[in-house]
């Protein structure tokens, strides 16, 4: 235990040395939501229409933006391969990276969220659901990325095959939470798609934990 | 199944196996596209368009088909580490693909005439397309690396960990939005279609599913043709 929890020390104090990796995530969710507006026209009735589907697409990719760091610089300098030999089962040490890993990204943008829907005029009712959503739907993408990301190293073109084997996995934690908001802003119940959201988690769990462990083991081989 | 883990014993019973499949490919082939192109009844709401759904239901049943194959491959593969198992799964993808390629393409040409549209963003329709975009990362991560064996078993982890997640992304895509028909042949003892219209999607689909087992065992063995070549090079830059 005590080693999952230096492993959890040393990855968030790696984070916050290097703020910029920290603030990427953030500033890419902002700006991109600051963006549509401009593309689409500032109709306020169109952007409220439109802004469960941005802000979460918008959440989304700044996830995957943020995945490749995951474990490309403990592969790169070697601390992988004491992790592997470490006597902590690699499956725990796999969800502490990602708990790292959801603290650096998921968390800010959950945190910033609120001046994103600002933007979009989401009402006041909503916004919990949104950042209820986006609490459970989050630490599902930096799950499911994980497997991904640990996919991928030593792959070549590693950059552009990390949204192609995303996506498709990411796809219904897209789906019901953007269900969830769209439900509350149409005033039926949230409670199904905030359960499912948080099934999902539920299932990515030991997914994540057992794949990403079985990649991790392939790099050393 | 480790029975037929020797490469040699594989290569020769593959040998003994391929004119058969190929023929019984040809044939069924053949029958199949004569009777649902000339032996069968237009459909009394669809007309002769109904004649795409020959191709188009047993390539969606393969697109399918081709996955579980895989996933049972990869399973294998990292359970038992059976030598042949990754070697079965890498040639099988690209298969897989382009019958999930080929049910996209019909589907669509059958959407215009019938729905009016070449694609709409239905449930169906969807959860095909994303099948078609594993199968695409599958064949990506497969050639990704420097040793086919890394990209295999890399593979094979995301092919189970897709095989976890297919019934989850049908099940949230249904949920999205819905507009397909349902199944009309699953329904056990009385199938919604006329006999004279399942016999030629049946002898299709049985062509089909001889093609891809034809075709994998072609695949396979230049994969196995091309690690002893691979093999002999090495042993002859060393001897030097």
């Amino acid at each position: 235990m005590s080693g999952l929890w230096a492993l959890i020390r040393r990855d968030l104090r790696l984070a916050l040395r290097q703020r910029g990796d920290l603030l990427t995530a953030v500033l890419f969710f902002l700006l991109t939501a600051a963006l549509f507006p401009f593309g689409i026209g500032p109709e306020p009735n169109l952007l409220l229409r439109i802004a469960p589907g941005i802000l979460w697409v918008t959440a989304l990719l700044a996830v995957l933006l943020s995945l490749e760091r995951l474990f490309l610089a403990d592969w790169e300098d070697g601390s992988l391969d004491l992790l592997l030999l470490a006597p902590q089962p690699l499956e725990a040490m796999v969800l502490a990276k990602v708990l790292v890993h959801w603290l650096t990204s998921g968390l800010p943008i959950l945190l910033s969220a609120p001046l994103a829907a600002l933007l979009y005029g989401l009402p006041a009712h909503a916004l919990p659901v949104l950042l209820l959503a986006l609490a459970l739907g989050t630490p599902s993408l930096s799950l499911l990325g994980a497997t991904a990301a640990a996919l991928t190293l030593g792959a070549r073109r590693g950059g552009v095959l990390l949204p192609l084997l995303t996506m498709p996995l990411y796809i219904p934690v897209l789906v019901f939470g953007v269900a969830a908001v769209d439900a509350s802003l149409a005033g039926f119940s949230v409670r199904p798609h905030l359960l499912l959201l948080g099934a999902l988690l539920l299932v990515s769990l030991p997914v994540a934990a057992l794949s990403g462990a079985a990649a991790l083991r392939q790099t050393a081989e | 199944m480790h029975r037929f883990a020797s490469p040699a014993r594989f290569l020769r019973l593959a040998g003994a196996v391929q004119p058969w499949l190929a023929g019984g490919t040809l044939v069924l082939m053949a029958l199949g596209l004569y009777l649902a192109l000339f032996d069968s009844p237009p459909d009394y709401q669809q007309g002769e368009s109904v004649r795409i759904m020959y191709i188009h239901v047993p390539a969606a049943w393969m697109a399918l088909f081709v996955y579980a194959c895989i996933a049972v491959a990869s399973a294998s593969l990292l359970v038992w580490r059976h030598p042949l198992a990754g070697l079965f799964a890498k040639a099988s993808a690209p298969i897989g693909a382009g019958f999930t390629f080929l049910a996209l393409v019909t589907g669509s040409l059958w959407g215009k005439p019938m729905w009016g549209t070449w694609w709409v963003w239905d449930a169906r329709l969807t959860s095909v397309l994303i099948l078609f975009f594993l199968y695409l990362g599958l064949i990506a991560l497969t050639n990704a690396f420097e040793s086919p064996e890394r990209g295999q078993r890399a593979s094979a982890v995301l092919a189970l960990v897709g095989s976890v997640n297919l019934p989850i992304i049908k099940f949230s895509v249904d949920w999205w939005n819905t507009l397909h028909q349902p199944a009309s042949i699953t329904r056990m003892g009385t199938p919604a279609i006329d006999p004279s219209m399942l016999w030629p999607l049946f002898s299709m689909a049985i062509a089909f599913t001889l093609y891809y087992f034809w075709v994998v065992i072609v695949r396979v063995r230049g994969e196995l043709i091309e690690a002893r070549l691979r093999a002999l090079t090495r042993l002859q830059t060393e001897g030097r």
